[in-house]
């Protein structure tokens, strides 16, 4: 076969690499990162364009939901009888269906489309789009989406990004959108055929602030051109619908984006982890949107928007952490070393009381942060200690996990390696989702 | 779902935050350095507490008054006496731990009365200040090895063997004092007995000098021959074992609150870091941890570990206002609170250099008295045993 141009230019640079050139010019690096990066562009997919989001007549105001009215002023961890409704459907579906799916869809690098039918049919995205709109919500549901989010992370993780990417584009429409872009954009997730939707918020770089993208919005009369490269967006090359995170002059903004915009593609960057999510780098090279494509009204706030992103990563590692949990009890209850079950020796049992005592600790912050939010009350100090807290105790748990299964947890015939490599997820990930 | 500290307590909050700063910060550092000196300025916050808890015990905050409270009949969730006991005594140990635990009438001995005693007992013990006895030299978190013996003789027990670490127990009226009826049959022979002071046989035999919590007294006390009388045993007198788990329970009422001990301590030590530092730091909450400053990112994460530690509590304390089991709960807001609090206090010492670790500066007191946090009431590695064995779902006999 003949070589095409990536072809040709990978063979010289397997030429390159064998010299010691590089080497004495301190070049090595450089040129390895060229070599993958030039790849990176090559498996370049351009972004799909299968729906027309169709305009109808829009009211005069966004429809936003107000805070539950179940919620007395005091203290209470107990959760309504709908909720446990919806939890325990979730539950059943997380654990039968994302279970026994994970392995693969960890291998194929994207949640099947089985699965995403099932998920649909569980009628999620229906609490995320109000009545007036064709949904189910009456009021707004922070909560009731959390405790969806956790359990289909205590399924899986990776699955679970591709599930809740597009209830998150639609919770987000609902709470920021305009009239207009409510109109056009939200009825369509009440659908039986829901398009697939994401958020794109994280870029590749160290010490990555959602508050300061790279990623620019400039004005071009009654447009916006928007260029950056974005990373770990689920469902990249799939989805038909984008929220975009971009700089402005006035500051960072969101941007609705229709899938097959031209300047928009998504790349290939394989992650340590969630790699059911169908995550991908998402390029733009000016891409081109309407003004008012811009998210939101006067009461937009960007902070928020990436607070309750933030918020779904903190749950999802709950659901992961539990679903570590819920594994090494039986596991070091039956493995049996030196004649008794490992679980009977303190050094085990106590690694698994601190999973317990941090798991919890990391659902009380999580939980707080997200009551607060629901509830319209200022939540960016509780999300900003929930994430500091839980990406650390996340991590442990997870490498506990394998610690506990010694070298079998080291090998993909048991699961907590790949738990190990999702929770590495909740300290890197920003956006994505959106409670 | 609400995750918010009710409206009705942000009196007795407010109330305990009073003590704590104009009552007990001024003399925090004078009992400090005259241990074994009885603080009188307790005696008329305790006059207030037994005023509290005589009207109006809905607002009062002491150790009495856990484990009380009945729920609801409407089947509505309630925010009661253990919550509200949890955040007076935060904030009172927010003023000095040491203080909260030298309170006239404040005794876990109380505590142990207020759960276990018979309506007569309530009365004739009434007022009176009760310490608790449990620990033996050779029984501390074993609590089921205890030595000291109770010989029925007649109207009364013989009581024999020596007690140690019995917090205020040479001021207390009384002490409750954990004793065998029959070494031979375990945990389910040891009752409670309540001792009052002028007994013949009950002996002070030391104060303890300690790292913390010194205007605390801390008393060993031996019992020789010393003549109980019968009506003074605490509940059932029968041996059997759900005798022993319903003095363990009292534990599920009084852990969260000894949590809330190490987090008012621990928030003291970061207030106070925090405004010593407060020309280094701008503390805003905007960027994500790892972008910070690193004393930056170690407070935030201080605060985060703070936080959780003290939901925790309140959910542990929730649950004992709403009638749930709650031990693994309990053990768990124990654990992290404990281990939390030592952290921070020794972590704030740290930051704040020289000025931390002197004695112009209450941070160096914070930091041994939060030591005594994650030891008594059962320690870190009590509680993760209770916690495992229950997650794991083992007996004392497999896991040990």
């Amino acid at each position: 076969m003949a070589k095409d141009a990536i072809g040709l230019a990978l063979s010289a640079l397997n030429r390159l690499a064998g010299s010691s050139m590089l080497d004495r010019l301190g070049m090595r690096h450089t040129a390895e990162r060229l070599a993958y990066r030039l790849t990176k562009g090559g498996f370049q997919v351009i972004t799909t364009s299968a729906r027309a989001f169709k305009s109808g007549t829009p009211s005069d105001k966004p429809e936003r939901l107000d805070a539950p009215g179940h919620t007395t002023g005091l203290f209470d961890l107990g959760i309504t009888d709908e909720q446990q409704m919806i939890r325990d459907s979730v539950r059943a579906f997380a654990s039968d269906i994302l279970q026994a799916n994970a392995e693969q869809a960890d291998a194929e690098q994207r949640t099947g489309d089985a699965v995403l039918g099932q998920a649909r049919e569980l009628g999620l995205n229906f609490f995320a789009v109000p009545e007036t709109l064709g949904g189910a919500a009456a009021e707004r549901s922070t909560v009731t989406s959390m405790l969806v989010a956790e359990e289909l992370a205590r399924g899986d993780m990776g699955q679970a990004v591709a599930i809740l990417a597009p209830m998150g584009v639609a919770n987000a429409l609902t709470r920021w959108g305009s009239a207009l872009q409510q109109d056009k954009y939200l009825p369509s997730f009440a659908d039986e055929n829901a398009p697939l939707a994401t958020i794109a918020v994280c870029e590749p770089r160290p010490l990555f602030d959602p508050m300061t993208p790279r990623t620019t919005a400039t004005r071009d009369g009654d447009d916006w051109l928007i260029s950056g490269e974005k990373s770990l967006v689920p469902l990249a090359a799939e989805a038909e619908l984008f929220l975009i995170a971009a700089a402005t002059d006035d500051g960072p903004a969101v941007f609705i984006v229709e899938g097959g915009s031209n300047g928009l593609s998504a790349g290939e960057d394989p992650a340590m982890g969630i790699r059911a999510s169908g995550q991908r780098p998402l390029l733009l090279d000016k891409v081109r949107v309407p003004a008012a494509n811009r998210l939101g009204d006067d009461d937009f706030n960007y902070r928020e928007f990436i607070d309750l992103g933030t918020l779904a990563w903190c749950t999802l590692a709950i659901g992961t952490a539990q679903a570590v949990l819920d594994y090494v009890v039986p596991y070091c209850n039956e493995r049996k070393a030196f004649g008794e079950p490992i679980s009977h020796r303190q050094a085990v049992a106590f690694m698994i009381a601190d999973i317990a005592i941090e798991l919890d600790a990391m659902r009380m912050l999580t939980y707080r942060a997200v009551c607060r939010a629901e509830q319209g009350k200022p939540f960016q100090r509780e999300t900003h200690l929930a994430r500091t807290l839980v990406k650390d105790k996340a991590m442990q748990i997870g490498t506990d996990g394998v610690q506990l299964l010694g070298g079998h947890g080291f090998t993909h015939e048991y699961p907590v390696e790949r738990w190990y490599r999702d929770l590495r997820a909740v300290g890197v990930a920003f956006g994505g989702l959106h409670l | 779902m609400n995750i918010e500290i009710p409206k009705k307590f942000k009196p007795v909050i407010n109330n305990a935050r009073q003590v704590a700063l104009n009552t007990f910060r001024p003399i925090s550092r004078k009992y400090d350095r005259a241990e074994h000196q009885r603080p009188k300025e307790l005696d008329m916050v305790a006059s207030v507490l037994d005023g509290f808890n005589e009207g109006d015990p809905a607002n009062s905050a002491g150790a009495s008054q856990t484990g009380k409270g009945k729920v609801q009949q409407d089947g509505g969730v309630k925010n009661g006496a253990n919550m509200m006991t949890c955040l007076g005594a935060l904030e009172f140990c927010y003023g000095d731990t040491g203080f909260l635990l030298a309170m006239p009438r404040q005794g876990l001995g109380n505590a142990a009365i207020a759960a276990v005693a018979s309506d007569e007992q309530l009365q004739r013990f009434k007022g009176k200040w009760a310490a608790m006895a449990i620990t033996e030299p050779g029984a501390g978190s074993d609590s089921a090895a205890i030595r000291t013996t109770a010989k029925e003789d007649g109207d009364h027990y013989l009581l024999n063997g020596e007690k140690i670490y019995v917090t205020s127990g040479e001021r207390a009226d009384c002490v409750v004092v954990w004793a065998s009826v029959d070494p031979k049959l375990g945990r389910a022979a040891i009752k409670s007995f309540v001792v009052e002071w002028g007994t013949p046989g009950m002996e002070l035999a030391r104060l303890e000098k300690k790292l913390g919590i010194r205007a605390s007294d801390t008393a060993a006390i031996n019992f020789s021959d010393c003549r109980v009388p019968k009506e003074n045993l605490l509940g059932n007198p029968e041996v059997d074992t759900q005798g022993f788990g319903g003095v363990m329970e009292t534990f599920d009422n009084t852990r969260p609150l000894v949590a809330c001990f190490a987090l008012g301590v621990a928030r003291a030590s970061l207030e106070r870091t925090r405004e010593l530092l407060d020309d280094a730091i701008n503390y805003d909450y905007s960027k994500p941890v790892d972008n910070a400053s690193a004393a930056e990112a170690e407070l935030y994460r201080m605060e985060a570990e703070w936080e959780s530690a003290y939901w925790l509590a309140m959910k542990a304390a929730w649950m004992a206002d709403n009638k749930q089991s709650n031990s693994v709960e309990a053990s768990i807001s124990k654990a992290k609170a404990g281990r939390v609090g030592n952290y921070i206090t020794l972590k704030c010492v740290e930051l704040a250099g020289s000025v931390g670790y002197t004695e112009d500066e209450l941070l160096e007191k914070w930091a041994r008295d939060s030591k005594i946090l994650d030891i008594f009431e059962g320690t870190q590695q009590i509680q993760k045993l209770i916690i495992a064995r229950r997650v794991l779902g083992l007996t004392s006999k497999e896991l040990k």
